[in-house]
């Protein structure tokens, strides 16, 4: 088993005909993502790599039985076609896009939790179940097959751990980037439960960094909720107050939302947080030894 | 993008905000010209994105424009924490009777507009929150039914805004709300919001922040952000669509992604190193993207030792490497460069400045080995 993304997902991607949307989508197929479909608006009838295009979401779900979308439009088309996903009634939305204005994520997300539909990211990396499928723009060869589920808000960040984790032999369940903006549509603890429930993870590591309070939500719920260990990861501790550094998240107003804060935040809660990346993969090793001899 | 007053100003007047009457100025014979147009006393106020400028000096009052003229003088050009002063906003003095404080911010961590209203403005209003916390009325709105003017007069009964002013403050409230929205706004806030002398209710301050990422739509509000930065290397990596942020230690850093780039400096500091600036090429770096990060990192002239660490998703690590010798060879830098590439094409990457790079550019197979070796150059450097 795994989260998300897995054998039974049937993929259409919006914005499939342009040169990022068929790069990626050719890559997820050839990873052994089932791609049904591609949407471009007017292109209906063409095909990208054998991937059919249909002019609208509703087109793809009805001919092909589409149950997830990936969303590669850019920024300015991006809410539309969030909404056109939406109403499509796909179960899962990815949307790798990065820069749409603020203040459309907040009304797209307000409509989206009236319902219960998952939206990952946006401005995400999407997620990865190693070995099974891929819906996203994961460098595939850095992840393995394994038992570790790692949910992250940095793309390269993500990639710099599994490859920590792989020194190790240590795989993942899923991967999965909820996306860097201060408007996602899933947060860390809505991946958290999925991971708790998910029988083949025994292990999740979280990496969060400066800005917002996200993390600091996941500690209390972990301590609440979670029999499956975690471990931590907080990235920015030199980063100066109040700069924005790409993601336009990482803010730090005022105290709190500091690296520090959320480190103290996790460890009171007594998940381990490990310095750096490195730190983070020998005590994923040292927490799967323990439970191995339990 | 943060802006300054007399653009925010400007903003909420727009918006049918009752503002001061002013011109904003640049000498202090514009700053008397513009105290003749508006006529009796004057606020000269700094323009400068910092808070606590009245105490430093930089807000004084003239009664005539000759007296205008001697106070801009004495605070254009003056230093309000790190922040010169180019440009002063001379408005008309009110007659202050109240001060309230309004604000329209959006909150990350319910993902909806927050608004807040306190008759207790004009002071530290984050003071006002933590030890008054009643004095300071919140609602959140729902971003698809939007604001109503019944959230507005809720708004004004519980903050005890006083009754002759609530008229005004309701009306303001709704036009704040209307703005943020029209605007992309991030932040729209009036500290203080006065009643003067004649019973109206006024916009004595304006903090309006907009969301970089809306300004697409607002072509007239992407060109003030031009006037916004004021450091050199940060103006000419803005200007060449790159993150880089300078800060005081010796090491450079060069990173793709932000989360990476941050860890880096968390890195370096660990090994006993202090950044001196770093550069988030983000996603998708191609060679003629690393000349232009290498530029804008070299030309401060603090940094003792570059650290490179690339991790190569859509980022292909030997485009990365041909960028590198590119740069060195048209920049003909010599100080000791550490390069760290992992993922796609690492090999073929490390390939590359191993076999055609100058002497001094090393390559370190971990991240963190490749941090100590930078922070022990820049020590041997300095």
């Amino acid at each position: 088993m795994s989260i998300l993304v897995d054998a039974q997902t049937r993929l259409v991607v919006q914005g499939i005909t342009g040169r990022e949307g068929a790069f990626h989508a050719t890559r997820n197929k050839a990873y052994g993502t089932q791609v049904v479909a591609g949407v471009t608006p007017g292109k209906a009838g063409q095909d990208v790599e054998g991937i059919p295009v249909f002019n609208t979401v509703a087109d793809a779900v009805d001919e092909t039985g589409a149950n997830t979308a990936m969303v590669f439009v850019p920024p300015r088309f991006a809410t539309d076609a969030l909404f056109e996903a939406i109403e499509s009634g796909v179960e899962t939305i990815v949307c790798i896009t990065e820069g749409i204005p603020a203040h459309d994520m907040m009304r797209v997300y307000t409509h989206l939790r009236r319902g219960d539909q998952t939206l990952i990211g946006p401005n995400c990396p999407g997620v990865i179940t190693p070995g099974v499928a891929s819906v996203g723009i994961m460098p595939t060869q850095v992840f393995a097959p394994g038992r570790v589920g790692l949910l992250s808000r940095s793309g390269t960040l993500t990639y710099q751990i599994s490859k920590e984790l792989a020194m190790f032999d240590i795989g993942q369940s899923t991967v999965v980037g909820i996306g860097g903006d201060p408007v996602v549509g899933s947060s860390f603890i809505d991946i958290l439960s999925r991971f708790e429930a998910d029988p083949d993870t025994d292990l999740v590591v979280m990496v969060g960094e400066i800005g917002g309070a996200e993390e600091e939500k996941a500690a209390e719920y972990i301590a609440d909720n979670m029999s499956t260990p975690v471990v931590a990861y907080i990235a920015g501790f030199q980063a100066p107050p109040g700069k924005q550094m790409g993601h336009a998240g990482a803010i730090i107003t005022g105290s709190s939302g500091t690296a520090q804060a959320k480190k103290d935040a996790l460890e009171e809660k007594g998940v381990r947080v490990g310095t750096n990346p490195t730190e983070v993969a020998s005590l994923v090793k040292d927490h799967l030894a323990m439970s191995i001899n339990r | 993008m943060d802006l300054f007053e007399y653009q925010g100003k400007q903003l909420l007047a727009a918006q049918g905000i009752p503002v001061p009457a002013g011109e904003a100025a640049e000498t202090p014979e514009e700053a008397r010209a513009a105290a003749e147009r508006i006529g009796g006393s004057v606020a000269i106020k700094a323009q400068v994105q910092v808070g606590g400028r009245g105490k430093a000096g930089g807000i004084k009052v003239a009664a005539t424009p000759a007296e205008a003229e001697e106070h801009a003088r004495a605070i254009l050009g003056m230093d309000i924490k790190g922040h010169t002063v180019h440009r002063v906003w001379v408005e008309e003095a009110s007659d202050i009777r109240k001060e309230y404080y309004a604000s329209v911010t959006f909150d990350r961590g319910a993902k909806k507009p927050l608004v807040m209203l306190s008759a207790m403005g004009g002071v530290d209003i984050e003071e006002v929150a933590a030890s008054n916390p009643d004095a300071l009325a919140r609602l959140h709105i729902d971003p698809l039914t939007g604001f109503q003017a019944h959230h507005a007069r809720w708004l004004a009964y519980h903050a005890a805004i006083d009754p002759e002013a609530i008229k005004g403050v309701v009306d303001i409230l709704q036009r704040l709300y209307a703005g943020f929205i029209t605007l992309d706004a991030m932040l729209l806030e009036i500290n203080p919001l006065i009643v003067n002398g004649a019973g109206e209710v006024v916009a004595l301050d304006a903090k309006v922040t907009i969301d970089g990422n809306a300004l697409y739509r607002h072509p007239d509000l992407a060109a003030l952000a031009e006037s916004v930065t004021s450091d050199a290397q940060e103006r000419m990596a803005q200007e060449r669509g790159v993150t880089y942020v300078k800060l005081d230690g010796d090491v450079g850093i060069l990173g793709n992604g932000a989360g990476l780039v941050m860890s880096t400096l968390d890195v370096v500091a660990l090994a006993g190193g202090r950044p001196a600036n770093f550069l988030d090429a983000g996603g998708g770096s191609k060679a003629d993207d690393v000349v232009t990060a290498l530029e804008v990192l070299l030309s401060d002239d603090k940094v003792k030792s570059l650290l490179v660490n690339i991790f190569g998703g859509i980022t292909r690590c030997d485009e990365v490497a041909e960028g590198l010798l590119t740069a060195l060879d048209r920049l003909g830098a010599t100080l000791p460069i550490v390069v760290r590439l992992d993922g796609t094409n690492e090999e073929e990457g490390r390939a590359i400045i191993r076999d055609r790079a100058p002497a001094n550019v090393v390559v370190e197979d971990t991240m963190l080995s490749a941090a100590r070796r930078a922070v022990e150059l820049a020590k041997e450097a300095a």
